[in-house]
């Protein structure tokens, strides 16, 4: 188990490093375009030379590299020009902004998902299963921008509930934030629920099932005794991953109902060109990606022993 | 029900494709849409009852008629560009970039899940984390660092598309290949001399391919929505040629008063993306009953 979590972490130490490369080079390797984008477009040749020198641009790129990591590492992304302000002070509040968000779509998401992919895997090919199995073809094949553009069209324009925007500029508002969850809810809900049914199914196929029935128990009891156990152990991963899609989702509804989150802030710095911001946010996703990404692993592990020693 | 329709006079083993399909009314379904959004796309210029970009009167309702005495079946935007024409030859556009980047995708992922799952080795080792490594990013975190690198053109959606989505049909390719690459008709080739190169894709991808046509179809609806979405954030094909993701974007800031300028683009790729999706599931399921 020890060399398990070992290896685990290890891996999650090597994606890190090579993913925070892989953004260096895409946003940081080439200083000529990141002086433009930091002292403007209309400075002269000469300012950008002293601007690079005095900001250590002309030391070799794999210098610059463990330098830049290690200011990241220590929570120092640098200015942001946008907001002249340090990235720090900008990008957690939003952050945590999204996090409130994302826990409650989880929170609505999850079990909703759950049952119904359960409720479906029981009555296979039963009119359940196929309103149930309609529903989530349906939410999946609608992209975010799109089901935001009804639901807001029904329940904003058409029936007046809730309110078209989501800035909280008056202070925290509960109802503002049904909106943005009730589109986020709507994507990832069928993509959940196909996979529970999927694990759902395959657990009522097998002899233990079989046998369980046979043995004259009641049926709620073989569900939940038998099946759900074993059955919630394959989604336990997409469950988890779905915090990894989440952070692709929030950006297009926050930009959407004008959220004050992560998301809105990476397309913000990406839009207005504000490179040490971008960087920053593009860092913070990834090593909630990865970390997901691991915990998902290792909880995978610790749900089915036979993977561990594989 | 498939013996019944098949032919007698037809070879049991060797079926043509299209009559099985057509048992699944999903795919059927998901198969008609498709078909319908691809003739619009190719005739754009025959069926669109305007020029996309002509400038007429602006916000006429859908249905109504400007001063000019000019029908808009579905109303006109606030630069007064008839919307339908624009849905019209959006399809076009969306299609074009989305199939093309999802070709162009399809190429290097499987030339890599090939490579991978054939040569194994060190070339496994390498292709394999490289994918991880491009997969453990939030997939539109990566478009937006991309795009904002690169700048907002078709040439760099496609190479976003191809960077993003390649190394998830390597995965998919790989993981095929790893079971094909035991199957005589490899070993036999193997024998006759035959190299490495002609083996992968002589030999071993015309046997993927049914399988990766499910994934395909599935994975050009993801590719319709990418397109969508960065158009959407304002990071997609530049105007003022149409495309779906780009109109909303535009007409945005004035749902309040003229909702139909988004809903009709929203309904266009909503409906593109199901009938792909329903064709993929389709597939799948006249696939799982052999």
């Amino acid at each position: 188990m020890l060399n398990f979590l070992i290896r685990r972490l290890g891996m999650l130490v090597g994606t890190m490093l090579a993913v925070s490369l892989l953004t260096f080079l895409l946003l940081e390797v080439n200083g000529d375009a990141v002086v433009v984008k930091v002292i403007g477009p209309y400075s002269t040749q000469e300012q950008r030379e002293i601007w690079l020198e005095a900001n250590g641009y002309n030391e070799p790129a794999a210098m610059r590299y463990v330098t830049w990591l290690w200011d990241v590492m220590r929570g120092d992304f640098g200015e942001s020009i946008r907001y002249r302000a340090q990235v720090a002070d900008v990008l957690w509040p939003r952050l945590a902004n999204t996090a409130i968000l994302a826990a409650v779509v989880f929170a609505i998401m999850i079990p909703l998902s759950i049952t119904a992919g359960v409720i479906a895997g029981m009555n296979e090919g039963g009119v359940t299963d196929r309103i149930i199995s309609t529903v989530s073809i349906l939410t999946t094949s609608v992209p975010e921008f799109a089901s935001a553009v009804f639901l807001a069209f029904l329940f904003v324009l058409t029936l007046g509930w809730f309110p078209a925007t989501s800035t909280m500029s008056e202070g925290f508002e509960p109802m503002q934030l049904v909106m943005p969850a009730m589109v986020l809810v709507l994507f990832g809900f069928g993509y959940v629920a196909r996979m529970m049914r999927a694990s759902m199914s395959e657990v009522m196929h097998s002899n233990y099932i079989r046998t369980a029935m046979l043995r004259g128990l009641p049926f709620r009891r073989v569900i939940t005794h038998h099946a759900l156990r074993n059955a919630l152990i394959a989604p336990f991963t997409v469950i988890i991953l779905q915090i990894n899609w989440l952070l692709s989702g929030v950006i297009v509804v926050e930009f959407f109902f004008a959220y004050r989150g992560f998301g809105a802030l990476l397309l913000e710095a990406s839009l207005t060109q504000d490179i040490r911001l971008l960087q920053a946010c593009a860092m913070v996703s990834v090593v909630v990606a990865v970390s997901t990404q691991t915990i998902a692993d290792i909880g995978y592990g610790f749900l089915n022993p036979r993977v561990r020693f594989t | 029900m498939t013996e019944v329709s098949a032919p007698p006079t037809q070879g049991a083993a060797r079926r043509p494709v299209l009559p099985k399909v057509l048992t699944s009314p999903v795919a059927v379904i998901g198969g008609a849409v498709v078909v319908f959004w691809c003739a619009v796309a190719l005739f754009a210029p025959l069926i669109a009852p305007y020029d996309p970009v002509e400038q007429f009167t602006s916000f006429v309702r859908p249905g109504a008629s400007g001063p000019d005495g000019l029908w808009h079946m579905l109303g006109t935007d606030h630069l007064g560009r008839d919307i339908l024409s624009r849905i019209i030859f959006g399809a076009r556009r969306v299609l074009f970039f989305a199939v093309t980047a999802t070709f162009s995708a399809y190429a290097v992922g499987v030339t890599m899940g090939l490579a991978a799952g054939y040569l194994r080795g060190w070339v496994d080792d390498v292709v394999s984390t490289i994918a991880n490594i491009v997969l453990s990013f939030p997939v539109l975190v990566l478009y937006v660092v991309i795009i904002s690198v690169f700048g907002a053109s078709g040439g760099n959606i496609i190479l976003a598309v191809t960077f993003a989505s390649a190394p998830g049909i390597m995965r998919i390719v790989r993981g095929i290949v790893l079971d094909l690459r035991n199957r005589d008709y490899v070993a036999s080739a193997e024998t006759r001399g035959e190299t490495a190169p002609y083996i992968m894709f002589v030999e071993i991808l015309p046997n993927a391919t049914s399988l990766l046509i499910v994934d395909a179809c599935l994975r050009l609806g993801y590719v319709t929505i990418t397109i969508g979405v960065l158009g959407f954030l304002g990071l997609g094909l530049p105007p003022p040629q149409p495309d779906w993701g780009g109109m909303v974007n535009e007409a945005r800031s004035m749902a309040t008063f003229a909702p139909y300028m988004t809903l009709s683009p929203c309904a266009a790729i909503s409906s593109l993306v199901l009938g792909l999706n329903l064709l993929a599931d389709g597939l799948r399921e006249t696939e799982l009953k052999d």
